[in-house]
């Protein structure tokens, strides 16, 4: 019995390399994504018991119970799922393509970029233009700062580490800007932007957020996956890939938009959730090796497992405070980014 | 051309002083200290203006002062007390006590910034010396931005669950000057001409110890105490500055790069310089950033982050030939 299984189409564009261990791997994950789900959903102010939620999530419990539910906390925990999923995805695609174990959409600016165009969105529009269409704002934030960095730090070619650097500097410009519409609007929008900064995903509806994000998560997260061998080979380097028949400019590009516009409508639903994107595929590629098949599930689930909990975290050990989630992601964040610095201390 | 830079110094903080949202002209700035008369011209001056400029020019000196250090220290030309997490480790301590433990006044929010300073310090350059090769540029500067990322995203993480704190938010966000009188100046005073001193003294050491360690020691000199006082040095700089500005970015960068270039690598000149134009450029931000979104005022962090940025990209490229 072989360990792998290759799944492959009549004509070779699509071909993924599924091994035995990432199928355990990702149905264990999905199965704690589920527990954790159930459990989240039944803890705060009102403990509902899971047994109780399973009911109230097919329509057969108590009243108050079926409202908290439905009304208050499963929107909460199904964008947390969605966002973590697709921030981790986002991170995994920009690990895999500049090839650097630090990169991920915060540490290089992107998701400041989407920040700010989801600030400059609630500023301009505020109220006047729907909300469904602040991910097209955030993504082309995230694009513009995707676009802007590749520039500055191309010099012969792009240097993952000068990539970086000039990263570090343009989000340090990019928070200033923002700041700057914080502070000269009014108090409440300033609140808003902070707390959107910062990364939270309080108070969710399903209207308003959900099917917002959804249609995006739907459509990218597969056509990610359809693109997975051509991460594999970007992973390789640049003079391998093209000796092996790939367009490499072109699929990078087309990689880098697809994880810019996965981070961007993320962060247009739950802000600037840091390190998420950096953490989840690094635990990935230890649970299952470095094929990009295999590290995309498991990412998106480890992703949205981390985000889980660090709501959960975030809502409940802090009572009565709601603490923005994002500062809890980036408090376990730093310390791992700090880790990776530490096993990587030979290499810069 | 020290002279010229400190005539451009005191013509700067003179226009700091007069123009603004209030236009005062020049010949009542200089009233307001002959012949003060309870006017409400003097009174702004007095109360508002003076201070203000005052504390714009000495955070500007030493923010330079201590990125000029802080280059050669590690010697990696993107060093600055805002790169390497030092203003934000000083800025998160000062959050925190205020929130948690309801400490207030200049005096306590200064040593509590000097400890946040040393602590957030004393972990980038550990995490930076890590490793074979010993302090590289690059991960000493991954190390600041992760620091920076920790320390800033707990700051506003306490600030937006303390709804005390919110109004002042703004100040430990981006740093500015304004608002400030003269009694918080003086509290921070000889914690930032103690580090002046300091680092002063240690200009010429400083200047072997560029050339770096090998040769520093094989000179004869213990580089291991200089270092030490150079990083005391410091972090009373910019610890004091954050302590009475909050985290004011990229001027510890540009500066010392700027006087580089203008009198060579001496670091005898270079410290004054550095102190002269930081002030300069400071003064100078903090007066545009009244004119950007009048009557408003940007605060000035803003201002010196959208100057620097382009510079630090710049450097950014320049830099990898070590």
């Amino acid at each position: 019995m072989s360990k792998y299984r290759s799944l492959r189409s009549a004509n070779s564009k699509f071909s993924i390399l599924i091994e035995k261990r990432t199928l355990w791997v990702t149905l264990i994950l999905f199965i704690l994504c589920i527990v954790v789900m159930l459990i989240s959903t039944g803890i705060g102010s009102l403990y509902i018991s899971p047994l109780g939620v399973i009911k109230a999530i097919f329509g057969r419990g108590e009243p108050m119970e079926q409202v908290v539910v439905e009304k208050l906390r499963l929107p909460r925990i199904v964008i947390a799922t969605l966002i973590g999923a697709s921030l981790a995805v986002a991170g995994a695609i920009l690990q895999g393509v500049i090839r650097n174990p630090l990169a991920s959409p915060d540490v290089t600016g992107i998701t400041e970029g989407a920040s700010l165009g989801a600030v400059l969105f609630m500023f301009i529009f505020g109220g006047t233009v729907s909300i469904h269409w602040m991910p097209l704002a955030a993504i082309g934030g995230a694009l513009l700062m995707a676009a802007l960095l590749y520039i500055l730090s191309w010099k012969h070619g792009v240097e993952p580490l000068r990539l970086i650097l000039v990263g570090i500097g343009l989000s340090a410009a990019v928070k200033a800007i923002s700041y700057m519409f914080i502070i000269s609007g009014p108090l409440i929008l300033a609140q808003r932007s902070l707390v959107f900064m910062s990364g939270s995903i309080y108070g969710t509806s399903w209207d308003k957020d959900v099917l917002t994000l959804l249609p995006w998560v739907a459509i990218l997260l597969p056509i990610t996956w359809l693109q997975a061998r051509n991460v594999n080979i970007q992973a390789l380097g640049d003079d391998v890939a093209s000796g092996a028949g790939a367009s490499v400019q072109k699929q990078r590009l087309f990689l880098i938009f697809l994880s810019v516009a996965l981070a961007g409508s993320a962060v247009a639903i739950g802000g600037a959730i840091a390190f998420i994107g950096l953490m989840a595929p690094h635990m990935a590629r230890k649970l299952v090796g470095s094929s990009f098949g295999s590290v995309l599930p498991v990412s998106a689930l480890l992703g949205a497992l981390i985000l889980l909990v660090a709501d959960l975290a975030a809502r409940t050990v802090f009572l009565p405070r709601d603490v923005p989630a994002g500062v809890l992601t980036a408090a376990i964040g730093a310390p791992f980014f700090i880790y990776l610095l530490y096993r990587n201390r030979n290499r810069y | 051309m020290l002279v010229i830079s400190l005539l451009m110094l005191a013509i700067a903080i003179v226009c700091s002083i007069a123009f603004g949202v209030t236009d005062i002209p020049i010949s009542s700035v200089w009233e307001s200290f002959t012949h003060y008369n309870m006017s409400t011209e003097h009174l702004i001056i007095r109360t508002t203006r003076v201070p203000r400029a005052l504390i714009a020019a000495s955070v500007g000196a030493c923010l330079a002062v201590a990125g000029a250090v802080m280059q050669v220290m590690t010697r990696n030309p993107i060093a600055s007390p805002s790169t390497l997490g030092v203003n934000s480790g000083a800025t998160f301590f000062i959050v925190m006590s205020t929130s948690l433990l309801g400490i207030s006044g200049m005096g306590a929010f200064t040593w509590v910034a000097l400890i946040g300073a040393a602590v957030s310090g004393g972990i980038v350059f550990t995490l930076g010396s890590i490793g074979r090769d010993g302090m590289t540029p690059v991960k000493i500067t991954l190390a600041g931005a992760s620091m920076t990322a920790f320390f800033a995203s707990l700051t506003q993480g306490l600030m937006l669950t303390d709804g005390k704190m919110f109004d002042q938010v703004l100040v430990w966000l981006v740093g500015s000057v304004a608002g400030r009188d003269m009694a918080q100046l003086q509290t921070v005073w000889p914690y930032m001409a103690v580090g002046m001193l300091i680092a002063l003294l240690l200009a010429r050491h400083l200047n072997v110890l560029a050339m770096g360690d090998d040769v520093a020691q094989g000179l004869g000199q213990r580089t291991a105490h200089i270092k030490l006082f150079a990083a005391i040095a410091t972090i009373l700089l910019a610890g004091a500055s954050v302590a009475v500005a909050g985290p004011i970015a990229f001027v510890g960068i540009i500066i010392p790069h700027i006087v580089r270039y203008l009198v060579g690598n001496d670091y005898r000149w270079i410290l004054p310089y550095s102190a002269v134009l930081g002030a300069l450029i400071l003064v100078a931000a903090d007066l545009g950033s009244r004119y950007i979104a009048m009557p408003k005022e940007v605060p000035v962090g803003v201002m010196t982050a959208i100057i620097g940025v382009p510079f630090f990209v710049y450097i950014a490229r320049k830099g990898r030939r070590t």
